[in-house]
């Protein structure tokens, strides 16, 4: 076993080759990976913690990064299984209206309570909506799900006197863990509720999408007879990532929702759920690490260029998407892993391998 | 409710769904035959109509006969399936043919928001109006109440027309029988030498001009607001789905439900409009999972 | 548990009958499957042996008759339930997980059959590697452990499927054409091994087939099918001697 684990590593560049030669112990070189791995997830945490000393001024941008890659991570877990959702937006609107509803009616609520109701709200959401969407697969998948989304959109709307319309829902300052917190503290607390939340979040999808469960949500994309013939039920495997995608997008939804102190039908609307498509499939789905890296460069190309940009913003994402899927199907962590020459990963994405 | 209150929720809702089929058939006929959901189907229905719109409000202005604007909705339509439709065929999707769903579907979500964004840029956001068709065929009268005859009379003949022609082409023309072939078995359909290459160009300009003419014919009834082309792209969907995608006369019998369920909703409890057709879908595809139309295809293992 | 009494029945079919259309793909299949049995399925093509496949395995619901396995009525059952209950199936064209190494197909069926469903272990971590990585050698699969199964050559596919199938510790494996994309060369071996590996793992086997050689020297007994009906049953030295047969299905 050693020697194995020896011989591998000097073919570091390697992957699996077309003509069939040698075989590559990959799990191996995944622990040597996941050794380096670990470090740079060690690393990036704390230099996110340090971030309220260093750059104060910016710790609103990056909760704001934070919380809607949380919800990128969920378009992630479902982009595993080959599976896109143009409604997901719903989730991270459930999120930030739970917490809306809950802070307009008990004054003083802690914030460790919204979200927690956020968690329930979008997971019991989540359940019910994923028994019926994941009967299907591919476009009626994508459709229903934006069907769901466009109906609570127009109920968040129409429903005034309960959600207050297009004006939405103020969510008042929380206390947090009882302490009543002025508005500079209240950011930096909040900074880090983000940070720990996200950081565990993406260890836990980390070890999920490696476990029987999350390596079945991949055998729900490439052979579905298979599974059932193993004695597993694809929809149950894939119903277990869809809440899970659920949820998370119900955190990113509570904590932006909390770093505006507001949360509006805007959250829930097809544009909101095109952009967690977009900044997955720009992120590149192999790989937790892109579901944020592509969230910085998003927002910060939104924030910084929005004066340039603001009337063709669509138009902008929509181009950048065609050209990523013709020619970059792997997103930004494949350009990484090409830049740094790690061998090309089979990827959602990449439709070579036909129908 | 009144008999004249169900009459006119009826009447309402066959118009309704006469606009809904003509954008359904053409999302239908595409997947049916490439295999493609688009969903910028719903922007070519939009552009349609702001086109239509523009075309007739410069035909009133400069003093032409009002009569012209019936033509200039047809002739919108047709430019826009024409050019837009043939444009994104020949530069887009015959790129991603061979590409798997769930990328196509992507794809042609990106064009959505490109035509989205386009469609606000060009005609801004206020609402647009061209009603001049509508006032010109002038009111019809059933069971005392009066009815505009665009909606009650030319949106249902136009239907019905569009599903007979549709029919006759397909049935009776060698260009609709090679669209019918490759619809059936696209690999049997191309080893006897049918050209795909040319029948997914038609078929998907063909289906991009139902797309714009539902929009156009749609003008004359509503204020043009941007938003309309999402709505549409999933309310077709939903009829589409409903009947079974690929399903062509059977789009029409499902935009029949889900426009007079629809309209029963706009007079018996306005808040379920929005979620009538959704309802419809869910329910027909929980007891029918491939539409109540659509054929039930066990993969060979 | 006494040897003398009699092989104690494991699947039974009785009356199976599903017309596609103007096609009958059964026809009133009476068939029992016996602890310990090999049975070969012969016939020409599309006389409803994979379809029978099909309805043991609850892919295809029968429009009549019952499959029974061990007592228990299991027509038309989910696919996965049934084979929870012990009834594994080996492809005709190989299901495998595409994306996924040979060894993680592998270990994703294990995890399945011991249910190790705790999100946070690693697929590789679970206990059963090691009884894995033992099958894949035993198939002849170990070179290819670590390939992706998209790109396996056919003949490793097919045995890489027949591997997930063993992974799940069946009662009963069905195999539709075990060996055919394996180079016939290898043929013979790997049925050998593969038909020793099931004796010493007492699981009993149907196999559809088309070579009468491998027939002969495996099968503990045959079934010929003739458009959805079962011609004849019996030891297979009796059978591929039977003219009728030898006209019907070797000779034509």
């Amino acid at each position: 076993m050693s020697k194995e684990f020896l011989t591998a590593i000097p073919d570091g560049a390697a992957g699996t080759t077309a003509d069939g030669s040698l075989p590559v112990r990959q799990e191996r070189r995944g622990n040597v990976l996941m050794n380096k791995e670990f470090l740079a997830f060690i690393a990036v945490a704390a230099l996110l913690a340090a971030v309220p000393f260093t750059f104060g001024s910016s710790i609103t941008f990056i909760a704001m990064c934070l919380a809607k890659g949380l919800a990128v991570l969920g378009i992630l877990i479902l982009l595993r299984a080959g599976q896109v959702s143009f409604g997901h937006a719903m989730y991270f609107a459930i999120g930030a209206y739970a917490a809306a509803f809950l802070s307009s009616a008990f004054r003083g609520i802690d914030m460790m309570v919204l979200v927690a109701a956020a968690i329930l709200a979008s997971g019991v959401a989540g359940a019910i909506v994923g028994v019926f969407v994941t009967r299907y697969r591919g476009i009626f998948f994508g459709m229903i799900n934006l069907a769901f989304s466009m109906v609570f959109y127009s109920i968040l709307e129409k429903a005034f006197h309960i959600t207050g319309g297009s004006d939405g829902m103020r969510i008042r300052r929380p206390t947090l863990l009882g302490m009543e917190l002025r508005r500079a503290e209240f950011d930096v607390a909040i900074y880090y509720v983000i940070l720990v939340f996200a950081l565990l979040s993406v260890w836990l999808v980390w070890r999920y999408l490696r476990s029987p469960m999350g390596e079945a949500l991949r055998a729900v994309k490439s052979n579905e007879t298979r599974l059932e013939y193993v004695g597993l039920s694809a929809k149950s495997v894939l119903l277990g990532g869809y809440i899970a995608s659920a949820v998370l997008c119900g955190l990113g939804g509570v904590f932006m929702g909390m770093v505006q102190g507001l949360a509006t039908p805007e959250h829930a609307f097809w544009t909101r759920s095109s952009e967690l498509v977009f900044i997955a499939v720009l992120g590149g789905p192999a790989h937790v690490a892109g579901a944020f890296g592509g969230t910085v460069l998003f927002e910060a190309v939104r924030t910084y260029a929005a004066a340039l940009l603001d009337d063709s913003w669509q138009l902008i994402l929509g181009v950048t998407l065609i050209l990523i899927i013709l020619w970059a199907p792997g997103g930004m962590v494949e350009l990484f892993r090409r830049f740094t020459g790690r061998n090309r990963v089979k990827t959602v994405t990449s439709g070579e391998a036909g129908r | 409710m009144t008999l004249n209150f169900a009459v006119l929720a009826l009447l309402d809702g066959i118009a309704y769904a006469s606009l809904l089929f003509l954008v359904a058939v053409g999302l239908t006929l595409i997947f049916g035959v490439l295999g493609i959901l688009n969903i910028a189907h719903g922007s070519l229905y939009a552009i349609g109509a702001y086109v239509a719109a523009t075309l007739g409000q410069w035909l009133v202005a400069n003093g032409y006969n009002p009569w012209l604007t019936f033509p200039a909705l047809f002739a919108g339509a047709t430019i826009v399936g024409i050019v837009l439709g043939g444009l994104l065929e020949r530069l887009l999707l015959q790129r991603i043919y061979a590409k798997d769903e769930i990328l196509q579907l992507l794809v042609t979500f990106a064009v959505f928001m490109i035509l989205e964004n386009l469609q606000r840029m060009i005609w801004g956001v206020q609402p647009y109006f061209m009603s001049t068709p509508l006032n010109l065929l002038g009111n019809v009268s059933f069971f005392g109440i009066n009815y505009t005859a665009y909606q009650v009379l030319f949106l249902p003949a136009a239907a019905i027309v569009v599903l007979f022609a549709l029919r006759h082409f397909l049935r009776h023309t060698s260009m609709g029988a090679q669209i019918l072939a490759v619809t059936e078995d696209r690999e049997a359909a191309t080893s006897i030498g049918i050209n795909a290459t040319r029948v997914y160009f038609m078929t998907f300009v063909i289906g991009a001009c139902f797309a714009a003419l539902g929009g156009a014919l749609a003008t004359p009834t509503t204020s043009l607001v941007t938003g309309m082309g999402a709505n549409m792209i999933v309310l077709s969907f939903a009829v589409a789905a409903t009947a079974g995608l690929g399903q062509i006369e059977g789009a029409a019998i499902s935009a029949l439900m889900i426009g007079i369920a629809r309209a029963f909703a706009v007079y018996l409890s306005p808040e379920l409009e929005v979620i009538m057709p959704y309802l419809i879908m869910v329910l027909v595809l929980l007891i029918k999972p491939n539409g109540l139309f659509g054929k039930v295809t066990a993969r060979k293992i | 548990m006494s040897e003398q009494s009699a092989p104690r029945l494991l699947l039974q079919a009785e009356g199976l009958k599903l017309h596609f259309g103007g096609i009958i793909a059964a026809d009133g299949i009476n068939l029992s499957l016996y602890d310990g049995e090999h049975l070969a399925i012969i016939g020409p093509n599309g006389a409803g042996k994979t379809t029978f496949l099909n309805i043991c395995t609850g892919y295809l619901r029968p429009q009549g008759g019952y499959v029974r396995f061990e007592n228990r009525e299991i027509t038309a059952h989910p696919p996965r339930d049934i084979t929870r209950l012990g009834i594994a199936r080996a492809f005709q064209i190989p299901q495998l997980f595409a994306e996924q190494t040979v060894l993680e197909n592998m270990l994703l069926a294990a995890s399945v059959r011991e249910r190790h469903w705790n999100p946070l272990r690693n697929l590789h971590a679970i206990p059963e590697r090691r009884e894995m990585e033992e099958l894949l050698e035993l198939v002849g699969c170990s070179d290819v452990r670590d390939r992706v199964a998209s790109e396996l050559p056919e003949g490793k596919r097919k045995l890489a499927d027949i591997a997930i199938a063993l992974a799940l510790k069946p009662r009963v494996l069905l195999m539709d054409e075990p060996t055919s994309g394996v180079a016939s060369a290898d043929k013979f071996d790997v049925m050998e091994t593969l038909m020793n590996a099931l004796r010493k793992a007492k699981v009993s086997s149907v196999f559809v087939e088309h070579d009468m050689e491998m027939v002969s020297r495996y099968a503990t007994r045959v079934a010929v099918w003739a458009q959805g009906k079962i011609q004849t049953t019996g030891k297979p030295d009796v059978v591929l001697n039977d003219p009728e047969v030898i006209r019907n299905v070797i000779g034509g």
